[in-house]
C-alpha cells in the first residue's frame, strides 16, 4: 500500500473491491497502528471544527484586523441580485466564511492548509444542507478528500513559496470535487476525472497575498475554489473524461510551481502584492506599532 | 512529507487562524518555553525576527506566542485575547523587533521568561511551516528539537560519564531513548534527548538530585492541532 498515485489507489478498490473512502482508512490504519476507530474520531473532530467555523462566519461579526475583510460571507449569503443558484451560492458565502474566521483568529482545520480552508467545509456543508447527505457520511468524504490531497502532497506541494495558489486553493478544490462526486455516488474513476478538472482549472495560481496576510486575494479564491469544486464534480458525474488523467495533471502542477518565478510564490514580490494599492495596503498595516 | 504521511498531514491541523507557521507555530514556541521554565510566568521579554518581526501583527504572532506562554495550545480560542489574559493573570511582557538576522530562520523568537519563583529560561525558536517548530537555543546553548517527542533537557557540569548516567536511569524505565544530541561549552554539556514515551517524576527527581546536574526539564509535545491521535 504506498499509494503514489491515484491510479495506484483507483487500482487497490478495483482489487479489493472497496471504495476510496475505506482505502485510505486502511493507508492509515497500516502505517500509522492505529485502529479504525481512532481514525473515524479525529476526522469527526475536523468535521465539528469545519461546521463550527462555517457557522461562526456566517452568524457573528467578521471584521480582519487588517480592515480588509469585512464581514463578506454575510453580504453573499443575504445578497438580493443573484447570479448563482441557492446551493452554490451559500457554498460560496460558506467558504468566504470560514476565510474570514481564520483571518480574525478565529479556530479553523486546514484542509490542506489554512489559507484554503475555506473550501472543503464549504463543500462538505453544503452536501449535508442543500444536496441532503446524511452527515454520518462527511468523515467518508473527509477519507476521499485526504486521498487527493496525499497523492498531491507527494507529487507537488502544498507551499505557495514552492507550488503558488495551485498547491492550496487549487489542490482543495480538488480535495473538494472528490468528495461531491463521491458522495454523488460516482465511481473511483468519476472522483479521479473531477480532481483532472479542479486542477486543470487552477494551473499557474500565483501566490501573491496583500501584505502577506492571508486576506487579499486568498478568501475570495477560495469562493472560487469552491465553484471549481462543483464545476469540476458536475463534469465528471456528466461522464465527461479529462483528457489528461489527473496523475499527469497533479505532475504538471509540479512542473509549473518549479518554473514560476520566485517572485510570484508568497514573496510579495509580485502580482497582487506589488501593485500600487496592494503595496499602500501594505505600508498602511505595517505602520501601525505593535499592540501591549 | 515523510514517506507514509499522515491523513492528518493533509486534513488539520486544527488551529487559530490565521497562518500555520506564523500563528500556530508561534503559540507553540511560547508554550516550549513555559515548559522549560517549569513555573508559572510572570514576565516575558520576546525578540521576534526577521518574517516575524515584519508582519507580527496582520498574523497575531505576538497574541500567539503570548498565548503559548500562558499556556495556550495552538487550537485554543483564548489566543485572539491573550494580551487581556495576561494582563488579568500578572504576566507582564515586553516585544522587541529585529527585521533582518540572516543567522536565523525567516520565523524566529527568541523568549525569555522569568517565573514567580525568581528562574529564567531563555529560548530561540524557528517556526518552520504546518505548524511545526525547531528550538535551536536554550540558555545560550545550541539544540536542535522539534518537540513532536516527549524531550529531556538536561544543563550539566561536563564530567565524564555524565551521558551514560542519564541515559542509565532512562533505560531503567525502560523507556526507549528516540534520539540524543549533545553540545558543549566549556566544562558545560547540554543534552537533549528525545523519548518514545516521558519518563516518572521520579526518574526527573533521580536527575534533577545529581550533583552536577544544574537544570533538567521533560518537555511534552504539544498535542493539539496537529495530526497527532488522542491517547
Ligand atoms: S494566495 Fe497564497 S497565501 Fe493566499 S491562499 Fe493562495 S497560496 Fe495561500
Amino acid at each position: 500500500m504506498e499509494f503514489q498515485l491515484l491510479s495506484e489507489i483507483a487500482d487497490y478498490c478495483r482489487s479489493t473491491g472497496k471504495d476510496m473512502a475505506q482505502a485510505m482508512v486502511d493507508y492509515e490504519m497500516k502505517h500509522r497502528g492505529v485502529t479504525r476507530e481512532q481514525v473515524y474520531n479525529n476526522l469527526k473532530r475536523i468535521l465539528l471544527v469545519m461546521e463550527e467555523s462555517v457557522e461562526q462566519g456566517l452568524t457573528q461579526q467578521v471584521i480582519s484586523p487588517s480592515g480588509m475583510l469585512d464581514n463578506w460571507a454575510k453580504k453573499i449569503h443575504d445578497a438580493n441580485v443573484n447570479t448563482l443558484g441557492a446551493s452554490l451560492k451559500k457554498a460560496v458565502a460558506r467558504a468566504v466564511a470560514v476565510g474570514e474566521v481564520n483571518a480574525c483568529m478565529g479556530k479553523i482545520a486546514a484542509a490542506p492548509t489554512a489559507g484554503s480552508a475555506g473550501i472543503m467545509p464549504a463543500v462538505l456543508v453544503t452536501m449535508m444542507d442543500e444536496h441532503n447527505v446524511p452527515r454520518q457520511r462527511l468523515p467518508d468524504a473527509l477519507l476521499v478528500a485526504s486521498a487527493v490531497g496525499l497523492i498531491f502532497a507527494k507529487n507537488s506541494s502544498f507551499a505557495g513559496s514552492e507550488a503558488g495558489c495551485m498547491g492550496e486553493t487549487g489542490s482543495a478544490a480538488a480535495m473538494g470535487a472528490a468528495s461531491i462526486v463521491y458522495l454523488l455516488g460516482g465511481t473511483t474513476e468519476q472522483i479521479l476525472e473531477s480532481v483532472g478538472f479542479a486542477l486543470k482549472a487552477s494551473m499557474g495560481l500565483v501566490c501573491d497575498p496583500v501584505a502577506g496576510l492571508v486576506e487579499e486575494p486568498c478568501t475570495t479564491r477560495n469562493a472560487v475554489g469552491v465553484a471549481n469544486a462543483f464545476v469540476s464534480a458536475q463534469m465528471a458525474l456528466a461522464g465527461l473524461r479529462s483528457l489528461i488523467p489527473a496523475d499527469e495533471v497533479i505532475q504538471a502542477t509540479r512542473e509549473v510551481g518549479e518554473l514560476m518565478s520566485p517572485r510570484l510564490k508568497e514573496s510579495g514580490q509580485g502580482g497582487l502584492a506589488n501593485t500600487k494599492t496592494g503595496r499602500e495596503i501594505q505600508k498602511r498595516v505595517f505602520r501601525t506599532e505593535p499592540q501591549k | 512529507m515523510p514517506d507514509y504521511p499522515s491523513l492528518f498531514d493533509i486534513l488539520g491541523p486544527i488551529m487559530i487562524g490565521p497562518s500555520s507557521s506564523h500563528t500556530a507555530g508561534a503559540s507553540r514556541i511560547g508554550s516550549i518555553a513555559r515548559q522549560l521554565l517549569g513555573d508559572t510566568p510572570v514576565r516575558a521579554v520576546i525578540t521576534l525576527y526577521n518574517s516575524f518581526a515584519k508582519t507580527h501583527k496582520g498574523h497575531g504572532t505576538d497574541k500567539a506566542i503570548v498565548g503559548g506562554i500562558l499556556g495556550f495550545g495552538p487550537d485554543d480560542e483564548r489566543i485572539r485575547d491573550a494580551f487581556d489574559h495576561a494582563k488579568r493573570s500578572g504576566l507582564a511582557w515586553d516585544f522587541a523587533f529585529v527585521g533582518d538576522l540572516s543567522r536565523f530562520h525567516s520565523n524566529t523568537a527568541r523568549v525569555g521568561l522569568t517565573g514567580k519563583d525568581g528562574g529564567t529560561i531563555e529560548v530561540v525558536g524557528a517556526s518552520l511551516g504546518g505548524g511545526r517548530i525547531k528550538i535551536q537555543e536554550i540558555e545560550g546553548f545550541p539544540v536542535d528539537f522539534q518537540a513532536q517527542l516527549h524531550t529531556l533537557v538536561v544543563i550539566a557540569e561536563d564530567i565524564p560519564g555524565s551521558i551514560k548516567q542519564i541515559s542509565g536511569v532512562i533505560a531503567e524505565e525502560g523507556v526507549n531513548i528516540a534520539s540524543m544530541y549533545v553540545s558543549r561549552t566549556e566544562k558545560k554539556a547540554n543534552m537533549v534527548i528525545e523519548l518514545d514515551q516521558p519518563i516518572t517524576a521520579s526518574s526527573m527527581e533521580r536527575i534533577r538530585t545529581l550533583t552536577w546536574v544544574q537544570f533538567v526539564r521533560l518537555v511534552n509535545p504539544i498535542v493539539e492541532g496537529t495530526s497527532r491521535y488522542e491517547k
